[in-house]
């Protein structure tokens, strides 16, 4: 059967819990779940907020290509990946990818890759707000998440 | 007529989101998009400065930029992606 990944591009939270059930509920499958979750940190008390811009109606399309990507290289059982837009303050959950397999290799790879793929590909930008600034400046996009992209 | 799409500080620079334009005829890649939209006024050679930089997508795909444009419905133009 064909994995059909769980795709949510959102303003609300998620939990992490509830989707991790989601995935495994009634199924007898499946042997590791591997979970990344990313935060808004306050870099040291500096950041008020970040503030996501996304484009609606490609980034839903582009997380179900990165997904069948994966799909394709992993013997996934499971997968869902959720992006949140919006404003978002320390402390606050950005992004859940979940990744579920027969065996913990296949989830653990799965999740990386997604993640790397995702911060290269998928159509989101993040404006910092500063504690004591009026206005915001846009997240400069890192070489180092490029080159994560040549580890696969 | 093409719509086109901007975001973040490409969005900001411009000063506005989207638009529908009439694409010349001599358009052919995505160079050329950006070649001469950096002629539409000071606002799009600031957005288009590090052109280099830009990301584009025709119909929500990722081109690059030598690749043709073809029949584009929706070009989105927008800084390299800072999501996850």
């Amino acid at each position: 059967m064909a994995l059909k990944p769980h795709i949510s591009v959102q303003a609300s939270d998620f939990d992490l819990q509830s989707e991790v059930d989601k995935l495994t509920q009634g199924r007898k499958d499946i042997g590791a779940v591997v979970t990344f979750t990313g935060l808004c940190r306050d870099e040291g008390g500096k950041l008020k907020a970040l503030e996501l811009e996304h484009y609606p109606a490609m980034a839903e399309a582009q997380l179900n290509q990165i997904a069948q990507k994966a799909a394709k290289r992993w013997p996934l059982t499971g997968l869902t990946i959720i992006h949140r837009f919006g404003k978002i303050e320390p402390g606050a959950n950005i992004v859940l990818v979940v990744t579920a397999s027969s065996h913990r290799r296949a989830a653990f790879e799965a999740a990386d890759y997604l993640m790397d793929y995702l911060k290269s590909e998928a159509p989101f930008w993040k404006k910092e707000h500063l504690a004591d600034a009026e206005d915001g400046d846009w997240v400069q996009s890192k070489q180092a998440d490029i080159d994560d992209l040549k580890r696969w | 007529m093409t719509k086109l799409v901007y975001f973040a500080w490409v969005r900001e620079r411009i000063g506005f989101s989207e638009e529908s334009v009439e694409l010349p005829d001599d358009i052919e890649t995505g160079d050329d998009l950006m070649r001469w939209l950096k002629t539409r006024g000071e606002n799009f050679e600031h957005a288009l400065e590090y052109s280099d930089q830009i990301r584009i997508a025709v119909n929500q795909e990722h081109i690059h930029h030598s690749e043709k444009i073809g029949a584009a419905n929706e070009i989105a133009l927008f800084p390299p992606m800072t999501g996850g």
